[in-house]
């Protein structure tokens, strides 16, 4: 039976791991490569690096941090933030990245969707989707800005999966780095919407939020940052509790 | 390693690194000569094995007759049987009798994720040390039917070739260099196969 996916996200500035509150207010938590390595002891599915850095020098950097996590770590790596061209997703893929995963480039140009797909297969493309409640649905924006963009979440999200992307990364605006649970409504109104995997994205704060992901936000996996960088076991105890209740994981690693 | 233009071959290569082989990337048929084992990875539509046409198809065939170990990983597997309904017009290495299907039910498709194999009564050198319910990641859209040769089964709403095994011959619908510890266990169990013969 097919698992559901936990996903280690490592927010990264410089070669370090930094974990944004809201998108502001950044502290540190480690060495990517270690940390990586401990999640991967510890039973993590996946992993993604998120880049959060803007500068020439951050970029260079991110590559190092790519080729040092995929050397030895030989589970899936998804890389996102900053990518906005088939340039920068051959570099981050070239140095090691399975996947990449794009935001505001693919709704300023959503052919790079369909182009990235083509070249690397669609395995290889996560369209990110930032959403927000609002009164008549849920609204796009673009990474960290405050744009509000067309079409709503759930449209966004079709449109992605025609053009050709394998996965869906949902992040709620709303509940990042609230630890108050994943919005568990836009999830599922996404997930239920198209045929590709949803990975649930913001405000997981405890256990019984995965549970809830998973089952009423029918999510494929979930994805989370702090909750995983803190504690000495967070990800085998999260693992070993969801499965007593009922959710598929893998637990072999 | 075949390099031929479906998708992106650094994890792999990262992963028969660390296994300890020595890869050589070949992307023109005379590369074969000359290697002690062939690795026919890919992932993508397998339209795309096309470009592996009736030059390559007798070549690989007549290093497997001469014994070369031969592991098709993803799209490479599903290649060494006749053909896929995903791409009618293009026809598979046949070593393998049966056609790749698109999976389809009640399930997300593509299946992307870990999943578990269930190891059938064929002995397997791939699966030495590999436990049966073992994990691995997949993703993929069409699948390759369970047949004599198949040495493992998962099931995604339908029942499908994880792994397969005919003498010297492997694939693997999952990808070993992504799937941990697993993975890694099943590319040096390939690496032992190629020394043995070598």
């Amino acid at each position: 039976m097919l698992a559901k996916r936990l996903i280690a996200c490592l927010d990264v500035r410089d070669g370090a791991v930094v974990k944004g509150i809201n998108f502001e207010g950044l502290r540190t938590a480690g060495d990517p490569a270690e940390l990586s390595a401990r999640y991967n002891e510890e039973g993590i599915d996946e992993l993604t690096v998120l880049d959060v850095t803007a500068t020439l020098e951050g970029r260079r950097a991110l590559l190092d941090t790519i080729r040092q996590v995929s050397q030895r770590i030989f589970i899936p790596l998804a890389v996102g933030g900053g990518i906005r061209s088939m340039d920068d997703a051959r570099a981050v893929i070239d140095a090691g990245a399975d996947k990449v995963s794009i935001n505001s480039a693919a709704l300023a140009d959503p052919s790079l969707i369909t182009a990235l797909a083509r070249i690397y297969g669609s395995q290889a493309v996560i369209v990110a989707i930032d959403a927000k409640r609002a009164a008549d649905g849920f609204e796009v924006f673009a990474r960290s800005g405050t744009t509000r963009v067309a079409p709503g979440a759930v449209a966004w999200a079709k449109e992605a999966a025609d053009r050709g992307a394998g996965e869906i990364l949902l992040t709620s605006i709303d509940r990042d780095g609230t630890r108050a649970g994943f919005d568990c409504e836009l999830t599922a109104a996404v997930s239920t919407a198209v045929p590709i995997p949803v990975i649930a994205s913001g405000g997981a704060g405890t256990p019984d939020h995965f549970v809830d992901v998973f089952s009423a936000g029918c999510a494929d996996a979930a994805l989370a940052a702090s909750i995983f960088h803190f504690s000495e076991h967070a990800v085998r105890d999260l693992k070993l509790f969801l499965a007593e209740r009922g959710v598929p994981m893998r637990l072999d690693w | 390693m075949v390099d031929y233009g479906a998708g992106n071959l650094t994890s792999v290569l990262k992963a028969l690194h660390f296994v300890g082989a020595d890869v050589r990337v070949i992307s023109r048929v005379d590369g074969i000569d000359g290697a002690g084992a062939l690795v026919i990875p890919g992932v993508g539509h397998f339209a795309a094995t096309t470009s592996l046409g009736p030059e390559w198809r007798s070549a690989v065939m007549r290093a497997i007759d001469a014994g070369m170990p031969t592991l098709g990983i993803c799209l490479g597997m599903q290649w060494l049987f006749e053909g896929s309904d995903e791409a009618p017009g293009a026809p598979g290495l046949g070593l393998i009798p049966g056609q790749c299907f698109r999976i389809e039910g009640p399930v997300k498709v593509p299946h992307v994720g870990w999943n578990t194999l269930a190891a059938t009564a064929r002995p397997a050198r791939l699966l030495d040390g590999v436990d049966s319910g073992a994990s691995a990641y997949f993703t993929h859209s069409y699948a390759a039917p369970c047949v004599a040769d198949t040495a493992a089964v998962t099931t995604h709403a339908v029942p499908f070739s994880s792994a397969v095994e005919r003498g010297r011959v492997f694939g693997v619908q999952f990808h070993p260099e992504k799937s941990g510890k697993t993975g890694l266990q099943m590319l040096t169990n390939f690496m032992r196969v190629a020394r043995e013969a070598a």
